[in-house]
C-alpha cells in the first residue's frame, strides 16, 4: 500500500517535469550550439551540462573554459552567479518531509534549479523525496540530450545556420529578463543598469583588459547591492499581510 | 597542462562549487534568511547576471553586427509579446538568417 503511494508521488513528480523538460532542451540546445562555436570538445560540453545543471552559470563558465582561464575567476564567477540557489535550497530545507534523510540531502541538492525549486514550492504541505526526484529527472535528461544535440547540430550545420543559432541562447535570456521587468521597476532597473555597466566594462579601454568571467561578478554584485537598496522586495510575510 | 587537461579541472571546479552552494543549506542549515537586503540582492542577481551576460555579447553572437542587431531587436520585441523562450528564440534565429541573405 505504502510502495503504490510513493509511486504515485514519483510520477506526480514526473508529470510536474514534463514541462521544465522541454523548456530546458531548448535553453541546453542553445548553449551546445555556442559551446561548439568555442570549439569546446563535444565531451566536455556534455559534462558541465551533466554537472552543472544552470544555463547562466555554465554559459559564464563556457567563456572562462574556452579562453583556459584561472581557477580563481571560475570559483568566483560560480558563486556570485549561483547564489541565488543557496536562498533557494535554504527555502526548500522548511518545505521537505522526513523521507530526506541526510544522504538524501546529498543526492538532492544537485537538481536545485531556478524551474524545479518553483514548481517544488508551489506545491501544498511537504515534499517527498520521491516526489522531488521525480520532478528532477526529465529536466536532467532534458538538459543532458538537449546539450548533446546542440553541440552535434553546431559542429555539423552549414556556417550560416550556426550563426543564426548563435543569437538563440541571448534570445531566451531576453525572454526571460524583459516580461518581469515591465512589471517590477527594481527588476527593470536591474537589467538596464546591468546592460550599462556591462558593455561600459567591454568598451571603455581601462576596463576592457578585464576578463569577461570578473565583468560579469562585477557588473552583478554592484548591480544587486544598489538595485536592493532603491527597491527593496516585499518579503514572504509582508505578502502574506498583504 | 594540456588543453583538454585543464578544460576538464576547471569543468570539475565549476561543478564543484555549483554544488556546494545548493548542498551546504538544505544538508546543513534549517533557517531563513531574515533580512529583507540580503533577501533582495539575491532576489536580484539573477536579472543581474542575465542582462550583463546578453548586452554587448548578443552583438557579436552572429559574426555579422547588423543581423545581431536585428535579431536583438526581434528578441526585444517578442519578449513584450509574453511569447515562450523557445518562440522568441526562434524568431531572433529566423530575423539573423533572413536578414543574413538581404545584407
Amino acid at each position: 500500500m505504502e510502495k503504490s503511494v510513493s509511486l504515485f508521488k514519483f510520477n506526480n513528480g514526473v508529470k510536474d517535469g514534463l514541462p521544465i523538460g522541454l523548456g530546458y532542451l531548448s535553453v541546453s540546445f542553445a548553449f551546445g550550439v555556442k559551446a561548439s562555436i568555442l570549439q569546446i570538445p563535444l565531451i566536455i560540453t556534455l559534462l558541465i551540462s551533466m554537472t552543472n545543471l544552470t544555463s547562466a552559470g555554465q554559459l559564464a563558465g563556457l567563456e572562462i573554459i574556452a579562453t583556459l582561464g584561472t581557477f580563481a575567476e571560475i570559483i568566483l564567477t560560480q558563486i556570485i552567479i549561483n547564489s541565488r540557489y543557496f536562498l533557494m535550497s535554504l527555502t526548500l530545507s522548511q518545505k521537505t518531509d522526513d523521507s530526506f534523510s541526510l544522504k538524501k540531502r546529498f543526492i538532492c541538492s544537485a537538481f536545485i534549479t531556478d524551474e524545479i525549486f518553483a514548481v517544488a514550492l508551489s506545491k501544498p504541505g511537504k515534499i517527498s523525496v520521491k516526489y522531488f526526484l521525480g520532478l528532477a529527472l526529465l529536466p536532467y535528461i532534458g538538459w543532458a540530450s538537449g546539450t548533446l544535440l546542440g553541440a552535434v547540430a553546431g559542429s555539423l550545420l552549414p556556417e550560416f545556420i550556426v550563426n543564426a543559432l548563435g543569437v538563440a541562447l541571448y534570445a531566451m535570456f531576453i525572454a526571460i529578463i524583459v516580461p518581469p521587468a515591465t512589471k517590477e521597476r527594481g527588476v527593470l532597473f536591474a537589467v538596464v543598469l546591468s546592460a550599462g555597466i556591462s558593455c561600459a566594462l567591454y568598451f571603455v579601454p581601462v576596463f576592457s583588459a578585464l576578463s569577461s568571467g570578473f565583468a560579469i561578478i562585477i557588473t552583478a554584485l554592484v548591480v544587486s547591492l544598489i538595485t536592493a537598496l532603491i527597491f527593496p522586495i516585499k518579503t514572504e510575510e509582508e505578502v502574506l499581510d498583504a | 597542462m594540456p588543453r583538454e587537461i585543464k578544460m576538464l579541472l576547471l569543468v570539475l571546479a565549476m561543478a564543484l562549487v555549483t554544488y556546494v552552494i545548493r548542498m551546504l543549506p538544505l544538508v546543513f542549515f534549517r533557517k531563513k534568511i531574515k533580512s529583507r537586503y540580503v533577501q533582495s540582492v539575491l532576489y536580484y542577481v539573477p536579472y543581474a547576471v542575465l542582462s550583463a551576460m546578453t548586452f554587448p555579447f548578443i552583438f557579436y553572437s552572429t559574426g555579422n553586427l547588423y543581423t545581431a542587431l536585428i535579431g536583438t531587436a526581434v528578441a526585444l520585441i517578442a519578449s513584450l509579446t509574453k511569447s515562450s523562450l523557445i518562440v522568441v528564440a526562434v524568431l531572433a534565429c529566423l530575423a539573423v538568417l533572413i536578414s543574413g541573405f538581404i545584407l
